[in-house]
């Protein structure tokens, strides 16, 4: 029970599973099916938003672990059913559960095939997600990592596009191979610290000679996730064959999982492998932000630019986690934050022409601002945010991280940097190349702007892209507490390794 | 001499035999029905029978009953009922509906008994040659299928030679300690340990893993899985495995627990051998039994992890994995059972091409066994997984460890693949109506992989007590 009466975090993560169930048992011919399945996951992944907005108000930001659930699970392995959420995982709760509608509704047209199988796999992707923010148990947690696996899989798989067999079992063996060994690091922390509960693993303090080992664990899973160069490739083909909704849920949520582990295990969990390696990580979130950068801009197909456009974008997160100070940490996760709205924003803003036209080659596009104006505002607010433009999303978090930068050092600040100006050039542009010009084929200029399903899509993206930008300490205020924390108890840590921690507690 | 401990032996027995007459005297037509419904009945009472059974030695020791062999028989018993169940439609679509067939799965199954609670080398051998005659005329049962006979005799002939390694191996280990009785070679060995014991060792894990194949002693498998009866095969892939690695634990505990240090090893590579061979030599198959076969081997190399730990953590997750993988074993058989199309079974994997549009429901299914085989939490297979990492991390077998989670990435390949040609590939006529019986025994494993997370205490505990039962 949570401090309401009533276990809200367990309503959030199996109230999508219950729409599930409310899916399989629909009857009747496929079209009316198709109908009432969309409609049952509109609904379901509603409901699951207005509940989570309980978050929003109630959450008290300098109150540490909220909303808490503890039930006995498998007792003689101090494994628990935990689930709770602090500073650092509750807008993330939120922004899966917010992006969820907006899939279900960026897929009522362009998902003809199999609805109901589609609407489940959405809803049971919802429910890992919403859970792995959620967990405060290890082993909860792991299953709810690697059970996103499953539903996505699917999604690529059946509704992807040419490529999506490759596709998917890229994505699938690629984060499963990285995920097993974080089994390992958390059997081993299991074993050291005899519980798997989250918030006791905070307060044990690991052998240094087993941080290394279980950094580097660690780091082989989340770098996968995040992804880090030169992990990443399969982020590329899994959003270009994903359907538009799979997309924007994989840059808008999935990709988060990676930073959200660093944030949640890596550095508060191993502080000394932490520091060891965070010049490696600068490295890599270095090479990140310049190398895919250049890549995306040779890029000719949409979706695959702005794919790796996210791998830059999450190389600047990389950056900000490691620099241990509280506006590197802020930044980090307030660029998460808005490129989870942004990135998913760009995907869905490219779905709308590919659902028109069904390619995603920039060449054949051009001029496209003449017959959709509206598409063209919301793209442009988009492609603003996306290279950092001061008063939308984008900007905020790039600022804070690179304050943090450079606070470690200058030429991290330099080239971190530099990504903000190679970002603006492939976005302006690709912006350009579809946008602007002439229109020269004879499709385009039957083309239709924005649909009103489609306008209730970007409008709230739209205004959390300009609110995030203009007002941001209404997001800031919610994590600022958690990160400050999180940076002053990692400096302590390496100031006086295992002093200020408690002792682990022995099986 | 107390022999209510190997009351459900007995019992077992007797209506084998009974049933043998049944089978003789009943009308031609029916007699396979009847024998089949009998054996169910008889394996029912006999599982009742086994977890009342009080705890002690029997027979001058040439019984155990504990803890630990109440879980792995009622493990044994729950996989010959399930792989009878599936034969109960099969056998008679392709003509092997015959009274023996029951009743030799009964006999197989009495032998695989025996190897569970054997206290003594003499019933060890005596059980698992039960066990393997049955089976060595079962993989031959559709006599006029070319491939079954050949499967029943080579089957047979390796067969033949394990045991003749294992009893080489026990006649060693007599030689070294005296005694055929599992105590008195514990303590034979406590008091003067023989180095040159380490011989006989290799020749009985030499003998028993060939009955569990596990690489490098699986040469059979994959020929035999593929050339016996599908509903042999879904028995060859369930019980007999418990039966073997049962034997296995009980053999290297129980009287060479002292001897960690030179089974160990072995252990290990057999190990590494079996999740290696499993997972690479599964990628090209076609053939869906042949891939199970790879598979199983796959499965036995994961649960050997936890017997090189030897400790009570690992005998524990090897229990709770054999748990998941006959379940896992059972429904996928059930599957494969249930492909069929205008009355004869195909067993290609690309005859499963658009399961998922002609059969959602049996798609699913076979979708939720293939994660859970892959051990994709949070599906029963993911736990068995979980406990037998998690008892090789404990004794600090790293690199045991990291083989086998890197060999379950390339084995999950295979496993997804065979969703993706459900699911991504079109195409593909629909498959005959599936018989309320393998519809069932699919629903329920299915059923239970899914829900071994909410529900696993109990398997938990009782693996928990018949480890730490096993070890003293």
């Amino acid at each position: 029970m949570s401090q309401f009466g009533f276990p809200l975090l367990s309503l959030l993560v199996w109230l999508p599973l219950a729409g599930t169930l409310g899916l399989m048992l629909l009857r009747g011919p496929e079209e009316s099916v198709a109908r009432a399945a969309r409609w049952v996951a509109l609904a379901t992944s509603l409901a699951v938003f207005a509940l989570s907005l309980v978050l929003w108000f109630r959450f008290d930001p300098a109150g540490g672990f909220q909303f808490v659930e503890n039930h006995p699970w498998l007792p003689e392995f101090a494994v628990s059913y935990h689930l709770g959420v602090d500073g650092i995982s509750v807008l993330f709760v939120l922004l899966a559960t917010a992006l969820t509608p907006i899939c279900v509704l960026a897929s009522w047209d362009a998902i003809k095939t199999r609805v109901r199988e589609y609407m489940m796999a959405f809803l049971v992707l919802e429910t890992m997600m919403v859970g792995m923010f959620a967990s405060l148990d290890f082993v909860m947690f792991y299953m709810f990592f690697e059970g996103v696996l499953i539903p996505m899989y699917l999604i690529i798989g059946v509704w992807g596009g040419q490529r999506r067999v490759y596709a998917s079992f890229k994505f699938f063996l690629y984060t499963l191979a990285g995920s097993v060994l974080m089994l390992l690091a958390l059997l081993a922390m299991w074993l050291h610290a005899g519980t798997t509960d989250i918030p006791t693993l905070l307060h044990t303090s690991f052998p240094p000679a087993m941080q290394t080992w279980l950094f580097l664990a660690f780091l082989a899973s989340f770098a996968v996730k995040v992804p880090m160069w030169p992990v990443h490739t399969w982020l590329p083909d899994a959003h270009v064959e994903a359907p538009t909704a799979g997309s924007v849920i994989l840059a808008g949520v999935l990709l988060k999982m990676g930073a959200y582990g660093f944030l949640r295990f890596s550095v508060p969990m191993l502080p000394l492998a932490a520091a060891h390696f965070a010049p490696l990580m600068f490295a890599l979130g270095v090479i990140a932000v310049i190398y895919t950068s250049m890549v995306a801009f040779a890029q000719t197909d949409m979706k695959k630019l702005i794919a790796y456009s996210s791998v830059a974008h999450m190389g600047v997160v990389v950056i900000g986690i490691f620099t241990f100070n509280p506006q590197g940490i802020d930044g980090a996760i307030f660029q998460m934050l808005s490129h989870g709205i942004v990135s998913a924003a760009l995907f869905l803003c490219v779905g709308v022409v590919y659902d028109r036209i069904h390619t995603r080659e920039i060449a054949r596009y051009g001029g496209l601002a003449d017959r959709m104006p509206k598409y063209a505002l919301a793209f442009m607010v988009f492609t603003m945010a996306s290279v950092g433009l001061p008063g939308t999303a984008g900007f905020v978090g790039e600022i804070l991280v690179l304050i943090g930068a450079f606070k470690v050092n200058f030429w991290l600040a330099l080239f971190g940097g530099s990504g903000m100006i190679f970002g603006t050039i492939y976005a302006l542009v690709l912006y350009r190349r579809v946008l602007f010009g002439r229109i020269t084929r004879d499709d385009l200029k039957a083309i239709l702007d924005l649909s009103p399903r489609e306008i209730a899509i970007f409008a709230p993206l739209l205004v959390l892209t300009l609110w995030m930008g203009v007002y941001p300490i209404s997001f800031t205020r919610f994590f600022d507490p958690a990160a400050t924390a999180l940076a002053t108890r990692h400096m302590a840590a390496l100031a006086h390794p295992g002093q200020t921690q408690l002792a682990g507690l022995n099986p | 001499m107390n022999w209510q401990i190997a009351l459900p032996e007995l019992c077992l027995g007797g209506a084998g035999l009974a049933i043998l007459m049944v089978g003789v005297f009943a009308p031609r037509g029916r007699a396979y029905l009847t024998c089949t419904g009998l054996t169910l009945g008889a394996l029912v009472a006999t599982l009742y029978l086994v977890l009342t059974t009080p705890s002690g030695t029997g027979l001058s020791h040439l019984f155990v009953a504990d803890a630990y062999s109440r879980f792995m028989q009622t493990l044994v018993l729950a996989g010959s009922l399930l792989a009878l169940v599936l034969s109960l439609d099969f056998n008679p679509a392709v003509a092997i509906d015959r009274f023996e067939f029951p009743v030799l799965v009964l006999f197989a199954t009495l032998g695989m008994l025996v190897m569970v609670s054997a206290g003594n080398c003499i019933s060890l051998y005596l059980g698992l040659e039960l066990q393997s005659l049955g089976i060595y005329v079962l993989a031959a049962f559709a006599r006029d299928d070319r491939r079954s006979v050949e499967a029943g005799l080579k089957y047979f002939v390796l067969g033949a030679l394990a045991s003749g390694l294992l009893l080489y191996g026990i006649s060693l280990v007599y030689g070294f300690t005296g005694s055929m009785n599992f105590a008195h070679i514990r303590d034979a060995l406590v008091a003067t340990p023989a180095p040159g014991l380490v011989i006989g060792i290799v020749f009985m894990i030499a003998g028993l893993a060939f009955k569990l194949s596990a690489a490098p002693f699986h040469m059979w498998t994959p020929d035999v899985y593929e050339g016996a009866p599908t509903s042999v095969t879904a028995l060859l892939a369930t019980a007999p495995k418990v039966a073997a690695i049962a034997l296995l634990l009980r053999v290297l505990v129980g009287p060479f627990g002292h001897q960690l240090g030179s089974w160990q090893q072995i252990v290990i590579l057999v190990s590494v051998v079996s999740m290696l061979w499993g997972a690479f030599a599964a990628l090209g198959q076609t053939n869906i039994k042949r891939l199970m076969a790879y598979s199983s081997i796959g499965h036995m190399g994961y649960a050997l992890i936890g017997l090189a730990t030897g400790t009570q953590a690992g005998i524990r997750g090897v229990m709770i994995y054999m748990a998941t993988y006959v379940a896992m074993s059972a429904g996928s058989f059930a599957v494969i059972i249930a492909m069929r199309r205008n009355h004869r079974p195909v067993e290609r994997i690309a005859d499963l091409t658009g399961l998922g549009r002609t059969d959602p429901a049996l798609a699913l299914v076979l979708t939720t066994l293939m994660f859970s085989m892959a051990g994709i939490p949070p599906m029963a297979g993911f736990f068995g997984k979980l406990y037998v990492f998690l008892a090789a991390v404990q004794a600090g077998l790293w690199a045991l460890a990291v083989i086998g989670v890197l060999t379950s990435v390339i084995g999950a390949y295979y496993y997804i693949r065979i969703i993706k040609v459900m699911y991504f590939d079109v195409g593909g006529e629909a498959l005959d109506r599936r018989p309320v019986a393998l519809t069932t025994v699919a629903f329920a494993t299915a059923a239970f992989t899914v829900f071994f997370v909410i529900v696993s205490h109990p398997i938990i505990a009782a693996a928990q007590a018949a480890s730490r039962a096993l070890l003293n």
